[in-house]
């Protein structure tokens, strides 16, 4: 029955849109009774009338596309190097023995606060908010392409051994396929990390997309636009993550 | 079903082929370091099988019998004696040989005509060509009309006939199958048995079948060589006058029964004293911990 219910195309995304909603309303009701504070959290009905004054006003559309323009160039840094560097480090042992446990410190390490390094290297610039998503991104989808490699299982190596498959063809014929999964794994952590460091220094910095945008409406405490510009970061989320996940359809359609 | 007649089982059958041999393995010796010492997995074994012959190779656990296949298909160096496929000597996967392994094998991310027609593509073959090659195979494991489905999709024993045409599709002269039926239920491995037998027939298949069911070796194999626990040496080789073409229904004949029961004699005591090994290991394991 449940088997069923979940395998209804429509019922999955009705659903999650549905509580979606319900959280919103609740959210809505709990205000306007008190329980929330309303110079706080704002109410959803004032965000969604927000909306046409922050696209208008305040050229959301231009900022939203600065912004995603910044994590997809981040999003290919990472992936190129990202994947690349987890490459090397499966290939040749003492470099993973010398750099894996550093590799996974600095996935785990707040890096936005080397920005002012960055203004310095940069400028105060779109370069620099790229190259601190590229740094934020890189080290978990490293760690994560390393990890599919050497994952794969022994058997379907040997099979291409046994038909005399030549490194290269070992590698993109068996070795890369069998991780892609672990890699996108990777590379939505990648990518989630990425987007985090560009909105956060484009607040910090004032410079820039969404962040900025959002910076100046809090400054100005306007609760229900920067709510609503938030929103917009959501939407850069999701394009990042709906297009990461046709990227693995399109290379790997079954699992 | 007709009687099958009972034929002596020969004691003392010949480990070489009658016929000129297309594969020679000439005293192989294999050690392992480990941490107990040296370890002699594969100890002097010789064996040549000539060409569509159909040899089976049983022993207990741990009697070196994947070490084997692993030094004959070129997977394993570092081994003492020659391994020749039709005069040539191996020193790495050989062309000529294909090899089935015991795992689940096939690529999830290819579906079933993909997956059969893997080594062609790897061959260079034109498109075309390789699709209509991979599909003869394809039906001859009996899997048409699943050419598009995954391998997620399938059963074990599907997954393990797609395996069984990828490696038939690179026309090898020599199979050499480890344990290929071992993770299937019995009625499946006696049907994919049939199975085998019928792809043999059909392709005058030279074979090697690495097991350690008796059945499964009686059912398929011309000769059946004996090994012994740890190391693993040639304990016997018994000759299989069972008449061909064999079926699944021959494991019902008494001379079927009889080649079950020898076989058994001979291993009983190689699978005891294996089992006594693995309850010593234990035993000493726990001491340390």
């Amino acid at each position: 029955m449940t088997a069923t219910l979940a395998n209804n195309r429509y019922l999955p995304p009705a659903l999650g849109i549905g509580s979606l909603i319900a959280f919103v309303a609740l959210v809505e009701l709990l205000i306007r009774v008190g329980l929330i504070n309303r110079f706080i959290v704002p109410m959803p009905s004032d965000i969604i009338a927000a909306f046409p004054r922050v696209i208008v006003e305040e050229h959301v559309l231009s900022r939203f596309l600065l912004t995603a323009a910044e994590a997809f160039s981040a999003s290919i840094l990472v992936t190129v190097f990202g994947v690349a560097g987890g490459v090397m480090l499966y290939r040749y042992q003492l470099l993973r023995r010398a750099t894996e446990t550093w590799v996974a410190a600095i996935a785990a390490a707040p890096l936005v606060l080397m920005y002012p390094l960055y203004l310095v290297i940069f400028g105060r610039s779109a370069l620099t908010i790229v190259m601190m998503g590229f740094t934020a991104g890189l080290a978990p989808v490293i760690l994560k392409t390393l990890e599919g490699l050497s994952a794969t299982r022994r058997v379907l190596i040997n099979v291409g051994r046994s038909f005399n498959l030549t490194p290269s063809q070992q590698f993109w014929k068996i070795l890369f396929p069998a991780a892609l999964p672990t890699i996108f794994v990777g590379l939505r952590l990648g990518l989630i990390f990425a987007l985090i460091n560009i909105v956060g220094v484009e607040f910090l910095i004032n410079f820039g997309g969404l962040g900025q945008l959002i910076n100046e409406l809090a400054e100005r405490y306007d609760l229900a636009g920067t709510y609503a510009a938030i929103c917009f970061v959501i939407l850069v989320s999701i394009c990042v993550f709906i297009l990461t996940e046709r990227l693995e359809r399109w290379l790997r359609p079954v699992d | 079903m007709p009687a099958v007649p009972f034929e002596r089982i020969d004691a003392n059958a010949p480990k070489t082929a009658r016929r000129d041999p297309i594969l020679v393995v000439d005293d192989i010796v294999k050690r392992f370091e480990t941490p107990d010492g040296v370890l002699t997995a594969v100890d002097h074994v010789s064996l040549s099988i000539a060409p569509g012959e159909f040899v089976g190779v049983i022993g207990p656990s741990g009697c070196g019998k994947s070490t084997l296949f692993n030094v004959i298909g070129g997977l394993l160096d570092g081994y003492e004696g020659t391994v020749r496929v039709a005069g040539e000597r191996v020193r790495g996967p050989h062309p000529a040989v294909g090899m089935i392994f015991q795992e689940e094998s096939t690529f999830p991310w290819r579906n079933v005509i993909d997956n059969v027609a893997f080594p062609l593509e790897i061959a260079g073959l034109p498109k075309a060509e390789r699709y209509e090659r991979a599909r003869r195979f394809v039906k001859l494991v009996g899997l048409d009309g699943f050419e598009r489905r995954y391998p997620a999709e399938l059963s074990g024993g599907m997954r393990q006939r797609v395996s069984m045409a990828r490696t038939l599709a690179a026309q090898p002269k020599i199979l050499l199958m480890d344990e290929p039926f071992a993770a299937l239920d019995e009625q499946t491995r006696l049907l994919l048995g049939d199975k085998v037998l019928q792809i043999q027939q059909q392709l005058k298949q030279t074979t090697l079948l690495i097991t350690h069911n008796i059945t499964e070796a009686v059912q398929l194999s011309d000769r059946i060589v004996v090994m012994t626990y740890r190391p693993g040496k040639v304990k016997r080789v018994v000759e299989i006058s069972l008449p061909r073409p064999r079926s699944s229904e021959i494991v019902s004949s008494e001379a079927f029964g009889r080649y079950v029961a020898q076989i058994w004699s001979d291993l009983r005591e190689e699978a005891s004293r294996g089992l006594d090994d693995e309850e010593s290991r234990k035993l000493r394991e726990a001491d340390t911990r």
